[in-house]
């Protein structure tokens, strides 16, 4: 079920955009007349005018996830599963002729020539000019001023079109050429061309990790493909191409000699470290240029012209035979289109980093199938799921071992015949370091209950000394002044900033976290329990003094259930603050976890992963405030009607 | 006998912070016989509430005495129930526990106690209403568990600091017959403070009228009403001529201190 449903995900997908455009006109629709029909039911501000309107929820939600569906790209995967292979080809005839274009002014604003004239001139002029006169003697200063001027020189034979050597002319005519049959190849169309059943067994469109199938699913699919191998081969004898010119030459090798006696005598130079560094450090600047234009890379702009204009007639044909593809390219896959870079075919823009709806569902499924060992769960672990848990290591956990060494009774000592029979005393050690079978009992199991096991831990021992503390500091001035400086202190600090330390004292495992996320939830509880018990109405306490109540029973009968409606507040934002503060603390450091599946998955930018995690937590956040709404509505129903 | 004795009692606010200091009570003598029903009237910051507090023992004085009988006051006790202004009821308890606060912190048999709830409930008229939540309850109905609360414990003496303040003028007037009833059934010495005349002269067998700065008696009056308030219809009484004559001249009284004060001011 899981399977086929993961493998038709496309058309799901196609389904659901369609149930979503129905319900989005739907209740638009409906929201629309309901608007005409109530608009003069009450005047503008009334609160009743924000009561109702399941039609607004509906339309707003289908818009949310139309978006969510579009920019993701799921849309274009729904309706052109194809598509993208498609382009997928075309991204390959890019990369193919992404040499030819670097030096053309394709995608960029001058030849490559240009830039590499303009650059290089640029910093021979300032070298010329920082000339360090006191480190060269007068001759010496006029040959390095002389190379500089013959490096202009090459540059000038270089570009000059009459220089040219007819040779390099020919070559580039060549390649031209090539494009122009080229191009010829590509509008003759694709009949007959079919996919290889290699390409066809190739996984779907975001069934596996590899998101766009590389291998040709159509027959202008393979045309593309094939076109796209021969241009790589007219784009490697590009790169071997270089210019020519006998003028050129000529300068090179003279001004090469003259470098070579400049480091000759930069070798046999006298004088301190410094001076001869500084030296050095000037030729060889002259010398880098130098060796940047001796390589014969820049042509004259006429002698590239006719290549020009062959790749940009080629790269029309292209486009040409493309079609409809452009459109849904821009249209329907939104962002910077779809890459080729050795290996794969990535999406480049939300489709990207914003999964498709149904991709992270499928993830989700993946993470929750309890069975670990056929590839559910994560890194090992379940999401959420139960297990035996020993009651013995419960014992471990909460009994500690020192506590035994205080009970009356003397451990044992082995006998004179080298035996050792355990007295009770021993016996009670091995149960309190749970050595002692006890039974198991069935527990919650994965990362999501660890995550709220933490969570849960920390809220009670918060709730355990942070309300008796805060009600007490409520009612003592003993207890207020001496315990406020302390959580005044304290309470301010962001909890992210106590975990670097935190995580040092109590190690990486659940103590760390339950204690930070504890001192949390206990600066919270301690707040809204004073607040809670400070703000019991004077006439209330004095009408039980009255009535014959102890201190001790006001505390308990009166200032507490005062307090109440604060306290459940409290524990309401502490929840959210501590849930907030566990998933980054997960992300520092641990090995099971919410925060812990997103930490990994950003270290491999499993986009998806990230997303259901993101989810995962909001929904969690979302049902403990529910939870904790539902119990403060049950629990104190006089709430603000005292 | 359990007379309430006041003497040479005086209370002064410091303000901590800029030290001066208010006289809110001076030299306040009288004593209150058992089963006797003193309303107080007077300007507002006459120092009626701050009377009471000390009676009650929330707040002690800086000079003179109080005694209940034989014995000095020095702190709440529940042989002094106090009813507030506005109920001061438990809102996390319905009607019954309310009521029955008091027994429970005594740890009362609780059979007595369900018992003597039902009575006391019966009595102020809120008979069934034992299980609804307090905030359900209208303004009387809630002052009605506040008086069924002070009466379960029986006390010796009730204060009550405009008990009726915040009632709509029927309601009120049902309230008093009320308390007539409940003062001539147990027979308790009841003091009572209000701001309304009409009210002092209809419940207060004694009357006192405070003066402010310092606060002080200004005047004392022994009243028939309550006693007539007993048999008659309290609308009866108001229509009586020296009702009205009293009226006036105590209203006029009050308006006079008034005008010294704002003119003061
Ligand atoms: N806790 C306090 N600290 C300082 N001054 C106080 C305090 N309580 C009362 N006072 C002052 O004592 C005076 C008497 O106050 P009190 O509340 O007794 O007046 P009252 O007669 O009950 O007034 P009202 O009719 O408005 O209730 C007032 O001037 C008030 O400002
Ligand atoms: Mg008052």
């Amino acid at each position: 079920m899981f399977e086929w449903l993961s493998e038709e995900r496309a058309f799901i997908a196609a389904f659901l955009v369609i149930a979503l455009i129905i319900s989005f006109g739907v209740s638009l629709t409906i929201g629309l007349k309901q608007s005409i029909l109530r608009a003069n039911d009450e005047v503008f501000g009334d609160p009743d005018r924000t009561k109702g309107g399941w039609y607004w929820s509906v339309c707003g939600a289908s818009a949310l996830l139309l978006i969510w569906f579009y920019f993701s790209w799921e849309v274009g995967r729904a309706y052109f599963p194809k598509a993208a292979n498609e382009i997928c080809q075309v991204a390959k005839i890019e990369e193919s002729i992404s040499p030819i274009n670097a030096a053309m002014p394709i995608g960029s604003r001058y030849y490559k020539s240009t830039d590499l004239i303009i650059r290089n001139t640029a910093q021979l002029d300032s070298l010329e000019a920082a000339l360090p006169v006191d480190l060269f003697s007068a001759q010496e200063a006029s040959q390095l001023l002389s190379v500089i001027n013959q490096t202009r020189q090459i540059i000038a034979a270089f570009s000059n079109p009459d220089s040219q050597d007819p040779q390099s002319q020919k070559a580039i005519a060549n390649l031209a050429a090539e494009f122009d049959f080229l191009s010829e190849d590509v509008l003759a169309g694709y009949d007959g061309y079919e996919p290889t059943p290699e390409a066809l067994l190739q996984p779907k469109w975001g069934i596996t990790e590899v998101e766009i199938p590389l291998l040709p699913l159509t027959p202008r699919g393979v045309l593309f493909d094939n076109i796209s191998l021969k241009a790589k081969s007219l784009a490697d004898t590009f790169l071997k191409l270089r210019s020519k010119s006998a003028e050129a030459d000529r300068l090179i090798a003279k001004t090469k000699a003259e470098i070579k006696t400049l480091k000759e005598a930069n070798s046999q130079a006298q004088g301190s470290e410094t001076y001869v560094k500084k030296r050095e450090a000037y030729v060889k600047a002259v010398e880098r240029i130098f060796k940047r234009v001796d390589d014969g890379t820049i042509f004259p702009p006429e002698a590239l012209a006719p290549l020009y204009i062959s790749v940009q007639n080629f790269t029309a044909s292209v486009d040409d035979v493309k079609g409809g593809l452009g459109f849904i390219d821009s249209v329907f896959l939104p962002g910077n289109g779809i890459i080729k870079s050795r290996t794969q075919c990535t999406e480049q823009g939300p489709g990207r980093w914003l999964p498709k709806p149904t991709d992270v569902v499928a993830t989700f499924t993946r993470l929750a199938n309890p069975d670990v060992a056929s590839g559910g769960g994560y890194k090992g672990t379940t999401l959420l799921w139960w297990k035996w848990l020993e009651i013995s290591d419960v014992v471990d956990f909460f009994v500690p071992d020192s506590v035994i060494d205080m009970l009356p009774g003397s451990y044992g000592t082995h006998s004179a015949d080298g035996t050792f029979e355990p007295t009770f005393k021993d016996n009670l050690l091995r149960l309190a370091k749970g050595k002692i079978s006890l039974g198991a009992i069935p527990m919650l199991d994965g990362h999501i209950w660890d995550s709220l096991f933490r969570v849960l831990v920390a809220m009670g021992a918060g709730i355990l000394f942070g309300v008796p503390l805060g009600i007490y500091m409520g009612v003592s001035r003993f207890f207020k002044s001496f315990f406020d400086p302390l959580i005044e202190l304290y309470r301010p600090v962001p909890p992210l900033a106590w975990a670097p330390l935190i995580l040092t004292i109590f190690g990486i495992q659940d103590d760390g976290k339950i204690f930070l996320l504890f001192m949390v939830a206990f600066a919270i509880m301690v707040i809204s329990a004073r607040t809670g018990a400070s703000g019991t109405q004077l006439s209330k306490i004095r009408a039980s003094h009255s009535l014959g109540a102890t201190n001790q029973q006001i505390l308990r009968y009166v200032i507490l259930p005062n307090a109440l409606p604060e306290i459940l507040t409290g524990i309401r934002i502490a929840i959210g603050v501590c849930w907030g503060t566990l998933v980054a603390a997960e992300m520092l450091a641990g090995t099971t976890g919410v925060g812990f599946i997103e930490n990994v998955a950003r270290t491999v930018s499993d986009y998806e992963l990230i997303w259901v995690t993101i989810l995962i937590m909001g929904i969690l956040g979302l049902l403990f405030d529910i939870m904790m709404r539902w119990v403060i509505q049950k629990t104190i129903p006089w709430r603000g009607k005292g | 006998m359990t007379d309430l004795t006041c003497t040479n009692l005086s209370m002064t606010f410091t303000n901590p912070q800029t030290g001066a200091a208010v006289e809110a009570l001076k030299d306040i003598n009288f004593t209150l016989k058992q089963g006797e029903l003193l309303s107080v009237l007077g300007p507002s910051g006459c120092g009626k509430t701050t009377l009471l507090n000390m009676i009650a023992g929330f707040v002690n004085p800086t000079a003179g005495t109080i005694s209940l009988g034989d014995t000095a006051i020095e702190g709440p006790g529940v042989e002094r129930g106090m009813v507030f202004q506005q109920g001061a009821l438990f809102e996390w308890l319905p009607v019954a526990k309310n009521v029955d606060f008091g027994l429970r912190m005594k740890k009362q048999d609780e059979k007595e106690a369900v018992a003597l709830v039902e009575k006391w409930l019966d009595i102020v008229g809120l008979q069934g209403f034992g299980d609804t939540p307090t905030y359900q309850l209208s303004g009387g109905m809630q002052q009605r568990v506040a008086l069924a609360r002070c009466l379960v414990n029986d006390p010796d003496v009730i204060l009550m600091d405009e008990p009726l303040g915040a009632l709509d003028a029927l309601t009120r007037e049902k309230m008093q017959s009320l308390v007539l009833e409940l003062w001539k059934e147990t027979g308790k010495t009841i003091m009572i403070i209000t701001h309304s005349v009409e009210e002092a002269l209809l419940l207060g067998e004694r009357l006192f009228v405070m003066a402010p700065r310092p606060g002080r008696i200004h005047k004392e009056y022994r009243l028939p009403f309550a006693e007539q308030g007993l048999k008659q219809s309290l609308r009866d009484i108001k229509q009586d001529s020296k009702f009205s004559e009293i009226r006036e001249e105590i209203l006029t009284m009050i308006w006079n201190m008034e005008e010294e004060i704002m003119g003061g001011v």
